[in-house]
């Protein structure tokens, strides 16, 4: 994860495309939480199954990169829906905090088994795209795509939950899960519907990482606890707080990183983040 | 039953005096450190205040010493009390903001999760200092002798096993104390019902504070032996995600409830990751940690309160006696 | 059209419905009346299949609902009016009806049910692109109608209709109802507020903690000593 360049504005632009893949992570992690109100610690892990399906249908099978990636992103939609109906369903009853761990075992577990079957050697998949040069500033192009598509799929996502009969099923259930049966909605169907969602994503972030990143089985751990601290500064469920988090916290960051080393920027985003709890403590759009 | 109880203690203090090899004694005392420090984290895990960023206060332990010692030449005995503030310190910055305005649940896990990541990458930062993540090992003081009072290193197991079984019965004594110094209708209305807390007068932001303290620093103290006793730390081992987790279901799998169900916790999933780690071996890299990721799961789905939470629940309801678990 | 035989439920250890047998025929218009904690509302869950009966069983049009998911009952063209109206309070106002209208055979005739429910409630159609969270009382109890009549039911089943609106708007609501039975919808109201009911159906139940005490038609109910003493203080 280098984020470094010349120049402060350099900085700053990278700030805002990294924004927009960490608004993505966010975004689907919010989604769950709105409707199920579970969060996925385990997020972040099942982006690395993406990245890692990627690499081998591209790298190992040498199918085109487009199918690769539409691959990746079924794949990871599939085992969100997996995750839900196997091990959110059958805690959906118990304490709020064992849903939370058990999505925390999901994330050993997937680490492991990404051990197992890949290897702890890191991967990548060897598209390397042009920097682009405006005025002496190199942007690299991968993340510029990533942003683009970032923005792109939750565009779409937003559309899908205004227009749609289902979009708007999976606002209802979030709003009164009680009667959605009256509506002849079950809330089981939309529970792992919305899952495969927030899995598909996953998949989609995997698919911009990992042309920017190697692949490892820890991978997970640079974006997970970022993403946590997103969405809870945005209010866990409100996404469009995690939207506005997400570039605050990458310019923290980018620009944090740009000064001192990378995980500085980090420490300095989480001192925000800590301040901002004394000012806004329900989110940054929080109202109660 | 309190008979059985000395009997359980002195059988157990006797046991190395049996002569078992270095292994076995080994383990005993990984086991009891573990049990102390998920007991730690049980003071308030129980109440509902569940971190998942326990490794911060861990990982301050462990390094602030380490550090102090091999860079100040700070005697741990001295790094010991500044590690101790070093994590009150962090302690109340996470605790105080998370109580005054009620952050609580899945938000509560979430901040303090960030906190032990952040704690791991300063460690990381700080790479000319601590050496980053390939770890650090406190400056030898055993090249002449078997043991240093001083620097806190003892060549013999059998001193840390000692020091660890005293300091294990010293938690389990907190956790005790804890428990009789606020009242049961204190505790639960912590756990459940902050209004009702409040309407009784009480000051649950500071009783949460309290409380909060007792497990830092108890986790801290865990950090110091833990880095005392391996002479080598790294940030993984003691901060991050993957220990802060580790302490939780570690302390869940034996049951949070009760006394002795973090240290049933620790010695479960110490010995099921040794026990697959030796059966399993190195050759498949990741099997055992996948058969631990996948049990954990299950434990959460079928045990949720625990072996000893599960089988004392089983007991009372055979003895059909309603009493109030043993705490 | 519906029928109810020897239905039991409760939640838990409380049984909250012994026994209870009722039919609702084609075109008719019927109440359940009876004080707080009949177990007015728990018969609706029951219908509804929100709540599994213990004993006994329901059936729409002859066809028991005993294996039928709760919800597929709308399916079946049951619609209920939830009690406390439940609207989704971030929804906007057409969204709510868009929702009463998820049914896949209710989506092709959306366009079509919307105009009568905005027909029926022109008040709606002003505010339809309002949150419903801030509606007042009286316009949330239209909505809710709506969002029900939306999947073109056969049978429509309300809650409660009158609960914690003011007298006036207690008048206009049940006013609408009456205007919803005239054109020709099946309704199963439950009510406590009994004179004002009894006015509107044509015929009705009287339930009792949990069991059918009596019916009959409305105006004979209504005229009727046992009602007048016991729920009209008079």
């Amino acid at each position: 994860m280098q984020i470094f360049d010349s120049f402060l504005l350099e900085a700053v632009i990278n700030g805002i495309l990294l924004g927009g893949i960490l608004a993505l992570l966010a975004l689907g992690l919010n989604l769950i939480f709105g409707v199920i109100d579970v969060v996925w610690i385990c997020y972040a892990e099942l982006i690395m199954i993406g990245m890692y399906s990627v690499y081998y249908a591209h790298n190992v099978y040498h199918w085109p990169l487009a199918l690769a990636f539409l691959a990746c992103v079924l794949l990871v939609a599939a085992l969100g829906a997996l995750l839900h109906v196997l091990v959110i369903r059958p805690v959906l009853g118990a304490e709020p905090i064992n849903q939370l761990l058990v999505t925390g075992g999901v994330l050993f577990f997937l680490q492991a088994v990404a051990t197992l079957a890949f290897g702890v050697e890191f991967k990548n998949v060897g598209v390397s795209l042009p920097a682009l040069q405006i005025a002496g500033m190199y942007i690299s192009f991968a993340r510029l795509i990533a942003f683009g598509v970032a923005l792109g799929g939750m565009v779409a996502l937003y559309l899908f939950l205004k227009r749609t009969y289902i979009g708007t099923a999976i606002r209802a259930i979030s709003q009164d899960r009680g009667i959605m049966p009256l509506m002849g909605v079950s809330p089981n169907r939309i529970f792992v519907l919305t899952s495969a969602i927030g899995g598909a994503l996953a998949g989609l972030a995997a698919c911009l990482l990992v042309l920017q990143y190697d692949i490892h089985p820890a991978i997970g751990l640079s974006f997970g606890p970022i993403t946590f601290m997103v969405c809870v500064l945005g209010g866990l469920g409100n996404m469009v707080g995690g939207f506005i988090a997400a570039f605050i916290f990458a310019q923290f960051i980018s620009v944090g990183g740009y000064f001192l080393a990378l995980e500085w920027g980090y420490v300095l985003a989480f001192l925000f983040f800590i301040g901002m709890m004394f000012w806004r403590p329900q989110g940054i759009l929080g109202g109660k | 039953m309190n008979k059985a109880r000395w009997i359980g203690l002195a059988l157990l203090a006797a046991a190395p005096l049996a002569g078992m090899g270095d292994y076995p004694l080994h383990l005993i005392i990984l086991c009891l450190l573990w049990a102390f420090v998920y007991t730690g984290w049980a003071v308030m895990g129980r109440l509902g205040m569940v971190s998942l960023g326990h490794g911060a206060f861990l990982g301050v332990g462990a390094y602030v010493v380490v550090m102090g010692w091999n860079h100040f030449h700070i005697s741990p005995w001295l790094g010991l009390p500044l590690a101790l503030a070093a994590t009150a310190a962090l302690a109340f910055l996470i605790g105080y903001p998370c109580f005054r305005f009620k952050i609580v649940g899945h938000y509560f896990a979430l901040v303090t999760l960030a906190l032990s990541e952040v704690v791991r990458l300063i460690i990381i930062a700080l790479r000319d200092y601590t050496g980053g993540s390939l770890g650090v090992t406190p400056k030898t003081a055993l090249a002449k002798a078997s043991w240093s009072l001083s620097a806190m290193q003892f060549s013999s197991k059998l001193v840390w096993f000692y020091v660890i079984l005293m300091v294990w019965l010293a938690g389990l004594w907190i956790w005790t104390r804890v428990d009789r110094s606020m009242s049961r209708l204190a505790l639960e209305a912590i756990s459940q019902e902050e209004d009702a807390a409040a309407s009784i007068g009480m000051s649950v932001t500071r009783l949460k504070l309290g409380v909060t303290m007792v497990s830092a620093l108890m986790t801290c103290v865990g950090g110091v032996l833990y880095a005392q006793y391996q002479l080598y730390v790294n940030p993984e081992s003691v901060s991050g995600i993957g220990i802060s987790l580790q302490m939780v279901f570690g302390a869940i799998a034996g049951g949070m409830f009760v006394r002795l169900g973090p240290t049933v916790g620790a010695v479960f999933t110490l010995l099921l990751a040794e026990g697959l780690r030796l059966t399993i071996g190195h050759d498949i890299h990741g099997l055992d940690a996948t058969i631990y990721g996948l049990m954990l799961v299950l434990f959460i789905i079928f045990m949720p309160k625990g072996i000893l939470g599960a089988a004392i629940e089983a007991y009372e309801k055979r003895r059909r006696a309603p009493r109030v678990a043993p705490a | 059209m519906l029928r109810l035989e020897n239905v039991s439920a409760g939640y838990g250890s409380f049984q909250a419905l012994f026994d209870v047998s009722l039919e609702v025929n084609g075109g008719e218009s019927v109440a359940v009346i009876g004080p707080n904690g009949a177990g007015k509302t728990t018969l609706l869950r029951v219908i509804s299949k929100l709540l599994p009966a213990s004993a006994g069983t329901v059936s729409m049009e002859g066809w028991p609902l005993n294996d039928v998911p709760a919800h597929q009952v709308i399916a079946r063209g049951i619609a209920q009016v939830p009690e406390n109206r439940r609207l989704f309070p971030k929804l906007t106002v057409e969204e709510n009806l868009k929702m009463g209208g998820f049914l896949a055979a209710a989506r092709a005739r959306y366009a079509e049910r919307l105009e009568f429910v905005y027909s029926l409630f022109p008040r709606m159609k002003e505010r339809r692109a309002q949150a419903a969270g801030t509606l007042s009382g009286g316009e949330q109890q239209m909505c809710a109608i709506g969002r029900a009549l939306m999947s073109g039911p056969k049978l429509l089943l309300l809650d409660e209709p009158s609960a914690g609106l003011a007298p006036v708007v207690v008048q206009a609501i049940f006013g609408l109802i009456r205007r919803i039975c005239a054109e020709g919808y099946t309704v199963l109201i439950v009510e406590q507020n009994i004179r004002q009911v009894l006015k509107v159906v044509d015929r009705a139940y009287l339930l009792e903690t949990g069991r059918i005490k009596t019916s009959g038609a409305a105006a004979t109910l209504l005229a009727s000593d046992e009602i007048r003493k016991a729920y009209l203080g008079l």
